[in-house]
């Protein structure tokens, strides 16, 4: 089993937050497996009221069998595309036994977090923008930051650190990683956020070239159906 | 929706969501209005058109309902511009009175469908269900419409730019099939230029007399029965040019495999992925996939068949077996056609896939 990384075990609660299609449910769910595997008390809060298909609640089993604990927008109906809150989410954000991930949805999906933000800010807390330069939304250092700052204002809440998911599903290689991290670096100098850590792919994670921050190696949890 | 300074930025390959880059595609084919009303699992089209239209000089309307939509469609299109509208399912069950107009008035335009689970209002889970409604036209008359079915992004990207250009040539509707695993999902992909064709000019428009004699007329109604049969004769004649000029399908091994699965759409993926587990296994499968399902590959699917070694058909839906009525009579009986389908909602396995295979391999052996 991997040390589990500063980043990861820094605060009781993280949230994700970013622009759409960015990675933010795959980095969520290597995250509390990450944790999980290292036997910390663990919950994953689905909250991402934006996006019907590819959600975390798709993995629920494996959450069940590794002891995660799952809470899900609109829980009673998975497939249903109601922007419902469950009541659960309240224990995730007070029980200070627990070390929670908050997987929120892109863009406008921060405004739910927004209503938490007092909650939130209460306790032991990141933010976290998961930035992926390969999304032309946000594949400029500008761009970016404009995300950043207007997320930031929808949730009341500020970014505290930066992820370099940069890929390309399957065919992503290290340069794209490479380009991510130096896009990364490049708004951390625009805004004084600092990068928290660069997603890899497992089997890409070892050719990469030592960078500032460290490396987040990951399994790819949300397949197509067609994906071995 | 929004972006930096409202501007599009563009890399060398670039991730994008399905129904944000049918979106893009539409508009960098030049399409100048979009009208719509929401649903899902379609909603990130008329979400990016509303940012983006107004970028480029063109029109974003939430229209009051899909009926509304699909009549400003038909206003637009009357007036000599690019104009689309999107829906999911039951929002596109009620375009079909006006898909039937813009047929009988001869008006290009672009109809997209993010197919979902029903019939109703069923789920906002992927589905295949309606193949019937776009290939025999859901609406009255005898009238077709051109329909692509994307199986990934870079196609829907693709197909959507040139579905203008179709719809401009041809003067009538064109339909981008998907599944809602298309709008969805995330995919690579990069702009490159479709291949130009060839356009008449739009001398039909209702846009002022421009100095001509007369003024023009859009219509779907004709009153005189021979007019309106010399009318039915002419689209008749105009769908067996495209049929000639226009039918598209992919192939993978389907030449000396025993087992030919037929699938369309993101389906045609998961069939790929079972033909791949079935060729480890040494089992010769292979992968017919129609780009175009109407017009329908008949004439190639027919060559297939006739191949003395095959022995049996497979048609994969996300229904309980609409493309497998075209395949059956594309086949005529020559070799037997069986068929694998969820519905609902619920996408089939490439293990479901590759032991239906199996089993009806065994079966006809």
């Amino acid at each position: 089993m991997d040390a589990l990384p500063s980043w990861l075990t820094a605060h009781r609660l993280t949230a994700l937050v970013g622009h759409s299609g960015t990675g933010k449910t795959e980095v969520a769910v290597n995250m509390v497996f990450a944790l999980a595997a290292a036997g910390v008390k663990t919950a994953l809060a689905d909250l991402d009221v934006v996006n019907p298909y590819f959600r975390s609640r798709e993995r629920r089993d494996r959450f069940e069998q590794m002891g995660i604990r799952f809470v899900a927008s609109s829980q009673a109906m998975v497939d249903a595309d109601v922007p419902a809150l469950p009541a659960e989410l309240n224990t995730l954000l007070q029980d200070e036994s627990l070390r929670s991930i908050l997987d929120i949805g892109g863009d406008s999906g921060a405004r739910v977090l927004s209503r938490f933000r007092h909650q939130i800010a209460g306790q032991d807390h990141q933010m976290l923008f998961v930035l992926n330069a390969r999304r032309p939304q946000v594949a400029t250092a500008e761009a970016a930051e404009w995300n950043i700052r207007r997320i930031g204002q929808i949730m009341g809440l500020p970014i505290d650190g930066i992820v370099n998911n940069t890929h390309l599903c399957g065919e992503t290689t290290t340069a794209d990683i490479l380009l991510g991290a130096s896009l990364a670096e490049e708004v951390s100098r625009r805004t004084g956020i600092p990068v928290v850590c660069h997603t890899a792919a497992r089997a890409l994670a070892g050719s990469l070239p030592e960078l500032a921050a460290p490396i987040f190696p990951i399994d790819i949890y949300m397949k197509k159906p067609w994906e071995r | 929706m929004a972006s930096w300074k409202g501007v599009v930025i563009t890399v060398a390959k670039e991730l994008w969501k399905g129904n944000e880059a049918i979106a893009e595609a539409a508009v960098r084919a030049g399409c100048k209005c979009f009208f719509g009303y929401p649903i899902t699992p379609q909603n990130e089209i008329p979400e990016y058109m509303s940012m983006r239209l107004p970028q480029v000089g063109g029109v974003f309307v939430q229209s009051e309902s899909e009926l509304a939509a699909i009549n400003m469609v038909y206003g637009a299109a009357a007036s000599g511009v690019r104009a689309m509208t999107s829906s999911s399912s039951p929002g596109v069950s009620l375009k079909q009175e006006g898909i039937s107009a813009m047929c009988s008035g001869e008006l290009p335009g672009v109809v997209v469908n993010m197919m979902r689970g029903g019939p109703g209002l069923g789920t906002i889970q992927p589905s295949q269900c309606d193949y019937f409604q776009a290939t025999r036209g859901g609406g009255n008359g005898d009238y077709r419409t051109i329909v692509l079915a994307p199986c990934d992004i870079q196609e829907a990207v693709d197909m959507t730019q040139e579905a203008f250009d179709l719809a401009d040539l041809y003067r009538t509707p064109v339909v981008i099939l998907g599944d809602g695993m298309i709008g969805q999902m995330m995919e690579p992909i990069e702009w490159h230029d479709i291949p130009k064709r060839e356009l008449p000019p739009k001398d039909w428009t209702a846009s002022g007399r421009k100095g001509r004699a007369h003024s023009n007329f859009v219509t779907s109604l004709r009153i005189d029965a021979q007019d309106c049969e010399d009318f039915n004769r002419a689209l008749e004649a105009k769908y067996k040019t495209i049929a000639e000029k226009e039918t598209r399908w992919a192939e993978k091994d389907a030449e000396g495999c025993d087992i030919l699965l037929v699938a369309y759409g993101t389906p045609s993926r998961i069939a790929l992925s079972a033909v791949e587990e079935l060729e480890v296994k040494g089992i010769k499968a292979g992968l017919f996939r129609p780009q175009t399902v109407w017009p329908f590959p008949s004439a190639r699917l027919a060559q297939l068949a006739a191949q003395p070694g095959l022995k049996a058909i497979l048609v994969v839906e996300m229904s309980l077996g609409q493309m497998l009525e075209d395949v059956q009579l594309a086949v005529q009986g020559a070799k037997p056609v069986r068929f694998y389908g969820r519905v609902g909602g619920m996408v089939p396995s490439v293990e479901e896939i590759a032991e239906e295979a199996e089993k009806i391999l065994q079966e006809v052996r």
